[in-house]
């Protein structure tokens, strides 16, 4: 079947063209200055990179990875959980079960975010039902928890499929023999269960991390153009201010960040089942 | 399996063709109109559509300084734009420009004296006036009890959570410059440092920055009071007439919308076409009254109802204008407003 | 006890993740403007739907563009796992791993980088930039849903058929592709879901008019909220319900015969 080895030729060709290039390309606006009509004039300077460290832009990365960091560890204590309850289900509701869970996931992401401005909005449906019960409405969009909830409700299976898929394959024997030998429940759980489940752990973690970290739609919707999150600021530089070289350095930055996340987290993850849902 | 390979082909085919269809059908006759958001009677573009057999293909952006980059940078090729005087006067520096040849826009004899040869071009070579209006608070009554004539309301903390400021940098930043007793134009940086010293203390107190949402949240009373442009403040006050505004004492921005061709357009004749077309009386008409905006064409005026027309909204008296600056280009200086601006978000 | 807590929990997750859903599409049949309250069962929102020219002519972009992206991706992808798994050890590895590039880095980035390629070439933002990044993003998944197929098959079946005197093509034709076809059917749905769905990538590299559902949802929901959009997110939620379902019924048929389930 050797011979069949050219049929990727087009493909790699593509791949080189559209996503080698780009990437070059940024790389090399990270390292240089000009004007934003990219007329060739550009100069060689790593005065986009000194700039990031200035305290403005690293409060920036600083607010973005505590929100980010904070919905992913939300969603690891409502995920893991609901993984292990699917997973003690037997297969046929443990199917359906899962399916559920993929089902709004496979909804417009955009339609998503904006159902909860529906819901949390000022005389939306939540507001709505308080007023019926007759307490005060609340204040429940444009702040730092409306922002993490889109999060969490967008990420949410990310972590839930990876835990779930691990803690399918865990032999039942082990526990078992464990309860048998007389450890109670939580000594299984914290001796057995999680260690072995640790790579779904860090595969979900990594993929409701990323895509938390680099979102520009939650903050915007969900948190009423307050926020300037990374993604937003790469959102900035290239859309309003023009400055693609600074907004280029950024996305390199967010890369490294996330590539060597990657990196470390794929030696858990053998099977590299991440990242094939998004 | 061979029938469904050439059934593959086949929808191939089609999809080969039909990308060179509608990548043709691109280029013969349609015109790039890149205009704000709700800036427009949707059934005028129709009109100029049937009428001169030319398709309109029409898109929107949210701030004069998302419209400047995406020019800018290029990779796009718009025929007629509707920036704000200071980007204008930058676009003109920049030779991003083509210069109108007056005699294909007959109906700019409409605009009223008073819009033209303004200083961001002074000869109108480049522009004609499309809508123009005043920056101010819109606040509701039931809620707001106090005299509202001062832009510190925004900054009183009884309305904590109820403020909408604008997502635009150089506006929100002019109303701190001027409620500081600062040009809205300044360059200066102490001046620029205090009036983001002032913004970032308003934050904790802003429900949200916004662009066109403030419409429907100051209808729906989701918020108390906002900071708006008066044509959407005549649009909001027909829909809720708790609503009312104010162009507050310390000053504020008057300015001007234009239409013009980038330089890269390469339909300048169909697009005075349009822009002559928008021009007529009775298009313009319909433009002002969809969209709440004031009309620079005099001809549009007459048209009026008498109660827009004595309209203190749409059409402020003189003396409520005398401390309204025009906003001037910064040039390179521009980038420490978005600096700021970032600063202040990143809170 | 515990049985009754789970039960609980799991009944808030899925609230958690419905609630928002259902209310979209209870308010689409809301005879009324406002999201507080209730005004009686209408129908008016989807025919303004499809009354309202903007969304149309969204619609009518992202389904062109999620069909010939769907076709094209698959086409290239299929045939560049079958050329990918035919390399010795070292290509296919970094073939591999530059395929996973677009998968594993945010879209943002993606999606600045396609435009800075855009810009460079100078191609114009609009359909074309469009079609041809949904493409980019598209093909590694279709190589993804393809690859495990061809794992699963009899490397010696195509190898006999050539022995026998079939040209390449011709085993390829007859004994490989009908063997993977579930495989790039899963691809080619996955690429065209993943194209409907697609914000970000498009949001940056797109002009002249040119707008998809996301897009415009995402401009509307800033403009505020519009039953309209309400009534959109029904008919788009049992799309890709149905869809969902065609793909589930595939993998997981597929996925029980292997004895796993991912």
């Amino acid at each position: 079947m050797k011979q069949l080895k050219w049929l990727s030729y087009p493909y790699i060709f593509w791949m080189i063209l559209f996503i080698i290039v780009p990437l070059i390309l940024v790389f090399i606006f990270s390292f240089t200055t000009g004007d934003i009509r990219l007329n060739g004039d550009f100069q060689f300077s790593i005065e986009n990179f000194q700039r990031f460290f200035d305290p403005l832009y690293l409060k920036v990365l600083g607010k973005s990875v505590n929100l980010a960091l904070k919905s992913t560890i939300i969603c690891l204590l409502l995920g893991y959980p609901m993984a292990m309850i699917i997973s003690r289900e037997n297969i046929k509701k443990r199917n359906v079960m899962i399916l559920l869970f993929v089902v709004p996931m496979w909804m417009n992401f955009l339609l998503r975010t904006y159902a909860w401005m529906t819901l949390l909005g000022k005389n939306g449906v939540l507001n709505f039902l308080i007023k019926k019960l007759g307490f005060t409405p609340l204040n429940f969009i444009y702040n730092d928890n409306a922002v993490l909830l889109g999060m969490v409700y967008n990420f949410l299976p990310f972590m839930v499929l990876p835990i779930y898929s691990v803690l399918i394959k865990m032999d039942r024997s082990l526990i078992e023999a464990a309860e048998d030998l007389g450890a109670n429940k939580v000594k299984v759980f914290l001796k057995i269960i999680f260690p072995l489940s640790l790579p779904g752990v860090v595969s979900g973690f990594t993929m409701v991390f990323m895509p938390a970290l680099s979102t520009f739609v939650i903050s915007r919707l969900l948190g009423g153009g307050q926020y300037m999150l990374i993604g937003n600021l790469i959102e900035q530089q290239f859309l309003w201010t023009g400055d693609w070289h600074f907004g280029s350095a950024i996305s390199i930055i967010m890369m490294a960040f996330i590539l060597i996340g990657m990196a470390i987290t794929s030696k858990f993850d053998k099977e590299k089942e991440g990242g094939g849902l998004w | 399996m061979k029938r469904s390979i050439k059934y593959v082909l086949l929808i191939l085919l089609i999809a080969i063709i039909g990308t060179v269809f509608t990548g043709c059908k691109k280029d013969t006759d349609t015109l790039n109109v890149y205009n704000w958001g709700d800036y427009i009677a949707p059934e005028v573009i129709e009109e100029f559509e049937k009428e001169y057999g030319i398709k309109v293909n029409y898109s929107t952006f949210d701030t004069n300084e998302d419209m400047y980059v995406k020019v800018k940078s290029g990779g796009n090729s718009y025929d007629v734009l509707f920036p704000s005087d200071y980007i204008i006067e930058k676009m003109i520096k920049e030779d991003m420009l083509l210069k109108l040849d007056m005699n294909n826009i007959p109906n700019y004899k409409n605009i009223d004296e008073k819009f033209k040869n303004l200083d961001f071009d002074p000869d109108n070579e480049y522009s004609v006036p499309y809508m123009w209006g005043t920056l101010g608070i819109i606040y509701n009554k039931n809620a707001v009890t106090d005299k509202i004539d001062s832009w510190d309301a925004l900054w009183n903390e009884k309305y904590s959570g109820q403020i909408l400021m604008l997502n635009s940098q150089r506006d929100s930043i002019a109303i701190s410059l001027k409620r500081l007793g600062y040009s809205m134009n300044s360059t200066d940086k102490d001046e620029l440092e205090k009036a983001k010293e002032e913004l970032i203390k308003q934050k904790p107190l802003v429900y949200a920055y916004v662009g066109d949402e403030v419409k429907d949240l100051m209808i729906g009373e989701e918020a108390d009071i906002g900071v708006v442009w008066s044509g959407d403040a005549v649009y909001m006050m027909g829909e809720n007439e708790n609503l009312d505004y104010v162009v507050p004492k310390e000053g504020s921005n008057l300015w001007f919308d234009n239409m013009v061709i980038p330089s890269t357009s390469k339909h300048k004749k169909e697009a005075e076409l349009f822009i002559n077309f928008m021009c007529r009386p009775d298009i313009a008409l319909k433009n002002t009254e969809y969209i709440g905006y004031s009309t620079p064409n005099k001809e549009t005026f007459k048209l009026l109802s008498e109660e827009m027309k004595n309209n203190d909204v749409a059409y402020p008296k003189a003396e409520s204008l005398k401390n309204c600056e025009i906003f001037n280009d910064l040039g390179e200086f521009t980038k420490e407003y978005s600096r700021i601006w970032t600063e202040i978000l990143a809170q | 006890m515990s049985k009754f807590l789970k039960k609980i929990y799991t009944i808030l997750i899925f609230i958690f993740l419905y609630a928002p859903i259902v209310v979209l599409i209870v308010f689409s049949f809301n005879n009324s403007k406002s999201r507080g309250s209730w005004n009686g069962f209408t129908l008016k929102w989807y025919i303004e739907l499809f009354k309202n020219e903007e969304i149309m002519k969204a619609l009518y972009y992202t389904i062109i563009i999620a069909v010939l992206s769907a076709i094209i991706s698959t086409i290239i992808g299929t045939f560049a796992a079958i050329g990918i798994y035919n390399m010795n050890y070292l290509s296919k590895k970094v073939a591999l791993n530059i395929n996973y590039l677009p998968v594993l880095n945010p879209d943002i980035v993606t999606a600045v980088s396609l435009m800075t390629l855009y810009r460079f070439m100078n191609i114009q933002l609009g359909f074309l930039s469009m079609l041809l990044s949904h493409i980019t993003f598209c093909i590694p998944y279709v190589i993804l849903s393809v690859l495990p197929k061809l794992k699963q098959l009899n490397r010696h079946l195509a190898e006999a058929a050539m022995d026998l005197g079939a040209t390449p093509f011709y085993a390829l034709r007859k004994v490989i592709i009908p063997e993977i076809m579930p495989g790039i059917v899963t691809g080619a749905l996955m690429a065209f879901t993943l194209s409907i769905d697609d914000f970000v990538i498009s949001f940056f590299n797109t002009g002249s008019g040119v707008t998809n559902l996301s897009i415009t949802v995402y401009s509307m929901a800033r403009r505020g909220i519009k039953p309209e959009i309400n009534a959109l997110s029904s008919l788009m939620f049992l799309t890709v319900l149905v869809l969902l379902l065609i793909i589930n019924k595939r993998t997981t048929k597929d996925l029980e015969k292997r004895g796993d389930i991912a």
